[in-house]
């Protein structure tokens, strides 16, 4: 397979270079947090070694939903439309369950458009990573205002935003995601271990990023700036990724980290940052949720797991081999059975 | 059976055997459990060996309004609609004044005695048998619980009882239907006893109406449309089920389910399915997209209101070109329309539904056999052609029972169309998703997973080049969809070609497609017998074959497009396919009351305009329900 490439420097644990996991050239603004967010899923997969042809990138339409061309190029990739990811999502995955599906998506194709695909997404609770790039504009339409946009936050024309905002994150927990963090497009020391922490979950993992707009959405007066979400990030903890393939060999003093293990394997350590953070306990995070949002605070960071519950394969007790291999033997009754079918009309 | 009407000199009729030709017409109200009563009468006419047609007429409403079952015997096997009811059995209070005058002079009422024949349900021409309906259950049904349902047994019992239907076909219909339920066999078996029993002590038979065994129904089943084309999705290899509930597509996705939770189960129990109740319509394509793009074979059922919410995922898979399998059982429209009725009107809509050039491919049951056929057919096309197919059902077609012949064991290996598995790619050294390599139109896919480093390819809705790279190069957009329409045409050779009959000497031609063909053998007949000769063509897909279709305007001086719908959608589309000097040949005859097609719609229809072809007078045409 990679014969015709010359010595690499540096590969991971499947042997691969960055290589396969980066895309083609963005046509995003410069400055675009959306870029960045790319350049950390590539990092994130090269890093976990996730196989690049057992990804699905899923996205609805918008800037955000233009990012999966440009990372991840040796995985099939499909931008649907607008707000109808997630339907197109779930069946791709129960088609296919060996499939890693990573959603992208954005404020306006998730808080507007396709605010009832994602609920009904969360509901099933689907083994997918659904990524939220939220500037709180739409940018390929020029600027207005999305429904992520806080109250009294300006546009760049002036205009105050007068509608309390949809916490994607907030909604999430309330309808019982299994995985919902947050993160800024610009904290890569927080968001890598995130999205590796997502690859391993088994479940919805929703990521909500704040990924500013440079071009519509970067001014004095918005609260999705570079300037403001920097003064109000607020993690929660820090946070460390430690892949099933490795040996634990971190050590933290007692009492100051909390240890989370994930279905693949693979463990996450929370450091704790002042005050106390469990992100175990759903009424918990909400109550924190709720409170930032009173203080005008952007918490970040791992807001809520449940490794426990049923993903959608587990609750339909969906068989192991990929539906879409299943051929004629599988899936046609006896001749027999047909009969009987029939008698039951007769 | 006694004297207790006295007799009418009016009605000579029972001195004239009518046998195994009259429709029975049940009034009652929604929710009294009638349903199982009319399946019971259906079924021993059926097992009696005598052709039937049942025809349930719902009202939307859970409990309450009225509901009327009609099932026309037909001795010769015409089981399609006709509008003259022989045979009234009314337990509707509410409808009792207007049920009564539609009746046919000569023809029967059963109706509760209670019910007053007081002003238009007083009539001289026809014979009243009143059965004191609600004293029998009161008196012989003690548990409060089963007295409505039974009360409509005891109905069962009395036009048994009056038309003579064998008790051992009673009885075998209801064991068949409440298999292994002894107890509930014998309640329903004590009702329908008591409705004979007062029948024959209390009635005396003054109608002409008889059934007589007959040997039409061996080897045949009594099946709903939808349950055929579920069956048709179990056998289709169909994997991945997606649906939002709503009338009449409903109880296509529920046989679905049944089928897959009863023949869908590996050795570890685990499931070889899955069904997703998605949030709406739009969604329940999205679902279906995604599995079919992933390789798994999907479906999804709907109606109308589905179809419209439908459309901007419809463009999506035609333009990125994903198979999957879409249901529309059509209702009447528009909007909510009469939800519970019948209709083929979203012929056009379907055809290119989505925003800019799109066009469908659409395959047009007209019997429950073909719902079983097409169903598993359109699977094969829409991975062979690579594009969502349409099956174009209707209320009539998939909530009524039909008779067919036993449908034949499908061996047929499943098309799976051009699809590389990692090894063909490296044998090929190449892959371009969009590339015509065959000249048919139609591109090579892989399947999402496939390790071949040059497997993977994105799928967009926007501008794309033949190796799937976004594009706005307007030569190469327009060259992908010029490419999309040679596969159209490819479609025309492989969808179900038309149906012809054509006759020596005849000058007039119909076409007609779905449940219209029901009733056309008995058109063509009675047409014939007034010297009026057809041709017919049954269209069952679009696009269609279009030398056939010309053809068959050569042979014909006229051409009549029978449809269900008010602004003649499919003879819109044929005009647009057929030589310009052909046009003029082409008349409609059209019916969208919500009814299904009645005979005389078509013969009056087409005698109307070719009243120089008949030699004997146009007949009155037959009325509407509610006129």
């Amino acid at each position: 397979m990679e014969n015709n490439i010359s010595k690499p420097t540096q590969t991971n644990r499947l042997g691969l270079t960055l290589e396969p996991y980066k895309g083609a050239q963005s046509t995003l603004c410069t400055g675009c947090g959306h870029d960045t967010i790319t350049r950390h899923i590539t990092t994130a997969f090269y890093e976990y070694g996730v196989q690049p042809h057992k990804v699905a990138k899923m996205s609805g339409i918008g800037c955000s939903s233009k990012t999966p061309a440009y990372f991840l190029g040796k995985s099939c990739g499909f931008n649907s439309v607008h707000g109808r990811m997630p339907s197109v999502a779930t069946g791709a995955k129960v088609a296919n369950r060996e499939l890693l599906v990573l959603g992208v998506s954005g404020d306006g194709d998730t808080a507007s458009i396709g605010l009832g695909q994602f609920c009904h997404l969360i509901r099933r609770n689907l083994s997918m990573m659904y990524i939220i790039e939220n500037n709180g504009v739409y940018g390929l339409t020029k600027g207005q205002f999305s429904a992520t946009a806080d109250v009294g936050s300006k546009q760049k024309g002036g205009t105050t935003n007068s509608y309390d905002t949809i916490d994607c994150a907030g909604i999430a927990i309330e309808l019982g995601c299994s995985f919902v963090a947050r993160s800024f497009s610009g904290d890569a020391k927080q968001m890598v271990p995130l999205l590796k922490a997502a690859i391993a979950h088994k479940g919805m993992a929703l990521l909500d990023v704040i990924s500013p707009c440079v071009t519509f959405n970067n001014h004095e007066g918005s609260t999705k700036s570079y300037t403001y979400v920097q003064k109000s990030d607020k993690p929660v903890h820090g946070i460390d990724f430690v892949p099933f393939y490795e040996e634990i060999h971190v050590d933290y003093p007692e009492g100051t980290t909390q240890k989370v293990d994930l279905p693949d394997g693979s463990h996450l350590f929370l450091k704790k940052l002042g005050q106390d953070y469990d992100p175990t306990n759903r009424i918990k995070a909400l109550e924190a949720l709720g409170r930032a949002r009173e203080d005008g605070t952007l918490l970040t960071g791992l807001l809520y797991i449940n490794s426990a519950k049923k993903d959608y394969h587990e609750t339909e007790a969906v068989g192991d081999i990929p539906l879409y291999r299943l051929t004629e033997k599988d899936l046609r009754p006896s001749k027999e059975a047909f009969k009987q079918m029939l008698e039951r009309y007769a | 059976m006694l004297a207790m009407t006295a007799e009418n000199p009016k009605l000579s009729a029972a001195s004239k055997r009518i046998v195994n030709d009259f429709t029975i017409e049940i009034a009652t109200v929604n929710g009294s459990g009638s349903q199982t009563s009319n399946l019971i009468l259906t079924k021993s006419l059926f097992r009696m060996g005598i052709p039937v047609g049942p025809k349930n007429v719902f009202p939307s409403n859970i409990a309450g309004l009225p509901t009327w079952y009609f099932i026309r015997v037909n001795a010769r096997g015409y089981v399609g609609r006709k509008r003259e009811v022989d045979i009234l059995v009314a337990l509707n209070p509410t409808t009792f004044a207007q049920d009564v005058p539609r009746i046919k002079p000569g023809g029967v009422i059963i109706y509760e005695s209670d019910f007053p024949l007081v002003g238009s349900a007083k009539r001289e021409d026809v014979v009243y048998y009143p059965v004191p309906f609600a004293s029998l259950a009161a008196k012989h049904i003690s548990d409060f619980k089963l007295k409505k349902p039974l009360t409509n047994m005891i109905y069962v019992g009395v036009v048994a009882e009056i038309l003579g239907i064998e008790d051992a076909q009673i009885e075998a219909a209801i064991r068949h239907q409440l298999r292994g339920k002894e107890k509930a066999v014998k309640v329903n078996l004590d009702a329908i006893a008591v409705g004979r029993n007062y029948a024959k002590e209390n009635l005396k038979k003054q109608d002409p109406y008889y059934v007589e065994r007959m040997n039409k129904t061996a080897g045949k089943v009594l099946i709903e449309g939808n349950a055929a084309a579920a069956m048709g999705c179990l056998y289709g290899g169909c994997t991945v089920a997606a649906w939002y509930p709503i009338t009449p597509a409903s109880s296509l996705t529920e046989n679905v389910v049944d089928l897959f939770e009863e023949y869908r189960r590996d050795e570890k129990g685990k499931n070889k399915y899955a069904v997703i109740q998605a949030e709406d319509e739009l969604a329940a394509l999205g679902v279906a997209l995604g599995a079919g793009w992933a390789g798994a074979r999907s479906m999804t059922a709907t109606s109308g209101p589905g179809i419209s919410l439908m459309a901007e995922f419809a463009g999506f898979g035609y333009y990125a070109e994903i198979p999957t399998v879409i249901f529309d059982v059509q209702r009447s429209g528009p909007s909510t329309g009469l939800p519970t009725r019948t209709a083929q009107g979203d012929i056009q809509f379907v055809a290119t539904l989505s925003h800019g050039d799109t066009k469908h491919v659409m395959l047009i049951p007209a019997t429950v056999e073909e719902c079983f056929e097409f169903s598993m057919a359109a699977f094969d096309l829409a991975e062979r052609l690579q594009t969502p197919v349409f099956v174009m059902s209707e209320l009539d077609l998939g909530m009524n029972l039909w008779m067919t012949d036993a449908f034949k064991y499908p061996e047929k290996p499943y098309d799976r169309g051009k699809v590389l598995s990692a090894e063909d790619i490296k044998r090929l050294g190449n892959f371009e998703r969009y590339r015509d390599v065959d000249g048919d139109g139609i591109t090579y896919r892989t399947y999402p997973g496939n390790p071949h480093p040059l497997a993977a390819y994105f799928t967009r809705g926007s501008g794309h080049s033949e190796a799937a790279a976004y594009t706005e190069d307007g030569v190469t957009y327009q060259r992908n969809l010029d490419r999309i329409s040679k596969k159209f045409e490819t479609a025309r050779g492989l969808v179900p070609k038309p149906v012809e009959d054509t006759v020596a000497g005849a000058k007039i031609g119909i076409i007609a497609y779905g449940t219209t063909d029901q009733v056309m053998v008995e058109a063509r007949d009675i047409l014939g017998a007034r010297g009026v000769k057809t041709n017919y063509l049954r269209l069952r897909a679009y696009p269609w074959d279009q030398k056939t279709i010309r053809e068959f305007f050569k042979k014909c001086q006229k051409v009549f497009v029978v449809e269900q719908n008010r602004d003649a959608q499919m003879a819109q589309m044929l005009k647009l396919e057929i030589e310009p000097d052909e046009i003029k040949k082409v008349h409609s005859v059209l019916h969208y009351s919500g009814f299904p097609m009645p005979t005389d719609v078509v013969v009056s229809g087409v005698l109307e305009k070719a009243q120089e072809y008949a030699e004997q007078p146009v007949p009155a045409s037959g009325t509407e329900w509610g006129e």
